[in-house]
């Protein structure tokens, strides 16, 4: 038995013989020729007949693995008409007299360093496309077909697998992958998220591999080559209960989330930016019940303008067509890094001038973010949320603001829709006065993260404390239930957006003290459905 | 020459698909286009050129146009990344 660890970036567990996907790479042959004109018109012809053979593939695929999947191919039919590349391998044939095969060669292995040598991981896995497309017209070229059928169902170990390989797979035969290179953006992982199987990178993959048993852990991110039988049985009996427990989700999409007894529960998402929308839907969000706005702050050299603002907003807002999506202004404090708001560093930024602290100092800041968010809200089902509040003078002051921007859009002749407003409560001053703040706003989230080092005085991240940490602490649950008990007696709905919201051994006893509403991370919808659905609501 | 700047919304940047759309878009157009990101600049025309300039959300390129058609093509190109990226 041999083990090996690396990356997950799909979790599951398969078992079966591995198929080494060898490159089978044959050196490409440099040889002299005399006439450049007839090669380059070699070259072009092969390009065009690759060219067509994507068009193709990429029809083929879209009906097999979707378009998201196939749109790989017309990208790759692209990359194939760019002027650089073609001009490169021209150049390559006339100046040094050289084969086609040579040239492309040639090219792919430049552009391809090219791409790998950037920073962002997206632009980086480029790498692969330039490979992949100078293959394919060797390929042409030399007469070559593509790879062949397989006939079991195997694990699929390589070096790399170029994006047209893994869509050409036969997706019926293939329950696992495992690379050594490779990245959480390539194809390969994109295409086992789609599939819904484990996938592993950095894996030493070794061609003498092939046709041996084998394992992939996608939830270790372990390799094991040849497992002994009692690892064996024991892998098995994880693939089971796995594939159970899938299946069982797989059952629960389109479900409502009721309890036993009847009562409905609000499920919603948490999101940090657009690129969360996708899971949501995937996984039968109800709504998103946290959009932290943050992540538009940060990572930029000065403000996000209300333009840009307003153009994220209402993507997110048409694309969950008319379901709630709640979010939040601005939650930003000392501990991250903005350095164009010129904050001071601080000794304690947990208890500084942060999130709406700051926003009602610089009102200037928080208007353009308001002013962004009741213009989207034409477009859809939006609430606005504050964080970090503690008094109701504060709650004051943002109507105020808030009532003065709406008078200003007004003038402007700008549309916006009913916008619902609400506070989080994360600080235990809020939670002992929601009787009083229930009546000035439209819903609670309670964000329990906050809630609990703030109530416990405990930072989370100091692992001296684990033994001290108690996350089902009886003073949370107190304040919770205090919170949605004020809240619902002032007419304002109340959710829970922390980690806690997640924690299903807590589901029904927060669904006992009666919260409206869930928000949690997309792939904890399902289980989190369950959990409703396995619940009474009356004690 | 007719300039304008424009901020990334898109989550990944200009990416391989809208990238090889853009070029298609520029193409149409007899008028150069270069579009430049801290201080490196790349064809609009040219989709590997295009891509390695690594354009993230956030970034906030500079489109310039310059030919005899600049005048459309710039308010056409603007219009274009407005509505895909």
């Amino acid at each position: 038995m041999e083990k090996y660890t690396g990356k997950s970036i799909f979790s599951g567990v398969a078992i079966g013989p591995v198929l080494y996907y060898g490159k089978k790479e044959e050196q490409v042959k440099r040889y002299k020729v005399e006439d450049t004109a007839a090669e380059i018109e070699r070259y072009d012809k092969a390009r065009q007949q690759a060219i067509e053979d994507l068009g193709v593939l990429h029809d083929d695929a879209v009906k097999k693995v979707g378009e998201e999947n196939a749109a790989i191919f017309e990208v790759h039919a692209m990359l194939l008409e760019d002027d650089d590349f073609n001009d490169s391998i021209h150049n390559t044939i006339e100046t040094q007299k050289v084969n086609a095969e040579y040239a492309a060669a040639l090219a792919g292995d430049n552009f391809s360093k090219m791409f790998s040598e950037m920073d962002d991981d997206y632009f980086k896995a480029r790498a692969a496309d330039m490979k992949d497309i100078s293959e394919r017209v060797i390929k042409v070229l030399s007469g070559k077909k593509d790879s062949g059928t397989i006939d079991e169902p195997v694990i699929i170990v390589a070096d790399d697998l170029m994006p047209s390989e893994t869509v050409q797979l036969d997706k019926e035969k293939v329950l696992a992958f495992a690379t050594q290179y490779g990245s959480a953006n390539s194809h390969t992982a994109i295409l086992a998220r789609t599939m819904n199987i484990p996938a592993l990178i950095n894996i030493p993959a070794d061609p003498s591999w092939d046709g041996r048993m084998a394992v992939v852990d996608g939830h270790t991110g372990t390799f094991i080559l040849d497992p002994d039988p009692d690892v064996l049985e024991e892998m098995k009996a994880l693939r089971d209960k796995d594939n159970e427990e899938r299946k069982l989700l797989q059952e629960l999409k389109g479900k409502d989330n009721v309890t036993l007894d009847g009562k409905k529960i609000n499920l919603f998402a948490n999101i940090g930016g657009l690129k969360d929308v996708a899971a949501v839907l995937q996984n039968d969000g109800g709504g998103i019940g946290l959009f932290r706005s943050e992540f538009i702050y940060l990572g930029r050299e000065d403000l996000p303008d209300e333009e840009t603002q307003f153009k994220i907003y209402k993507s997110v807002a048409e694309t969950m067509a008319g379901r709630l999506v709640v979010i939040r202004t601005l939650d930003i404090g000392a501990d991250k890094q903005v350095d164009y708001l010129g904050l001071d560093k601080e000794d304690n930024p947990a208890l500084g001038f942060r999130a709406i602290r700051i926003c009602l100092t610089r009102p200037k800041i928080f208007r353009t973010q308001l002013r962004a968010l009741f213009r989207a809200s034409a477009f859809g089902n939006i609430a606005i949320m504050y964080p970090m509040i503690t008094s109701i003078e504060e709650v004051r002051r943002i109507k105020e603001i808030v009532a003065s921007v709406k008078s200003e859009l007004d003038a402007d002749g700008i549309k916006y829709g009913d916008v619902q407003q609400g506070i989080m409560v994360e600080t235990p001053a809020a939670a002992l006065i929601t009787d009083e703040l229930a009546k000035e706003v439209d819903f609670f989230s309670i964000g329990t993260n906050d809630l609990t080092q703030y109530t416990l005085a405990m930072d989370r991240q100091n692992s001296k404390l684990d033994s001290f940490y108690q996350p089902h602490h009886p003073a949370i649950l107190k304040l919770i239930q205090m919170t949605i008990e004020n809240g619902h007696k002032g007419g304002a709905w109340v959710g829970i957006c922390g980690e806690l919201g997640a924690d299903t051994s807590l589901t029904e006893t927060f669904i006992q003290m009666g919260v409206d509403e869930l928000s949690v991370s997309p792939s904890m919808i399902l289980p989190v459905r369950e959990a409703i659905r396995k619940s009474h609501a009356k004690r | 020459m007719k300039t304008f700047k424009y901020v990334i919304t898109d989550p990944v940047g200009i990416h391989a698909r809208p990238a090889g759309q853009l070029v298609a878009a520029a193409k149409k157009y007899a008028s150069n286009v270069d579009i430049e990101l801290n201080g490196k600049s790349a064809s609009a025309k040219k989709l590997i050129n295009l891509m390695s300039l690594g354009v993230k959300q956030g970034n906030e390129i500079t489109v310039k146009v310059e030919g005899a058609d600049e005048d459309t093509a710039a308010a056409e190109l603007e219009a274009w990344l407005k509505a895909n990226l």
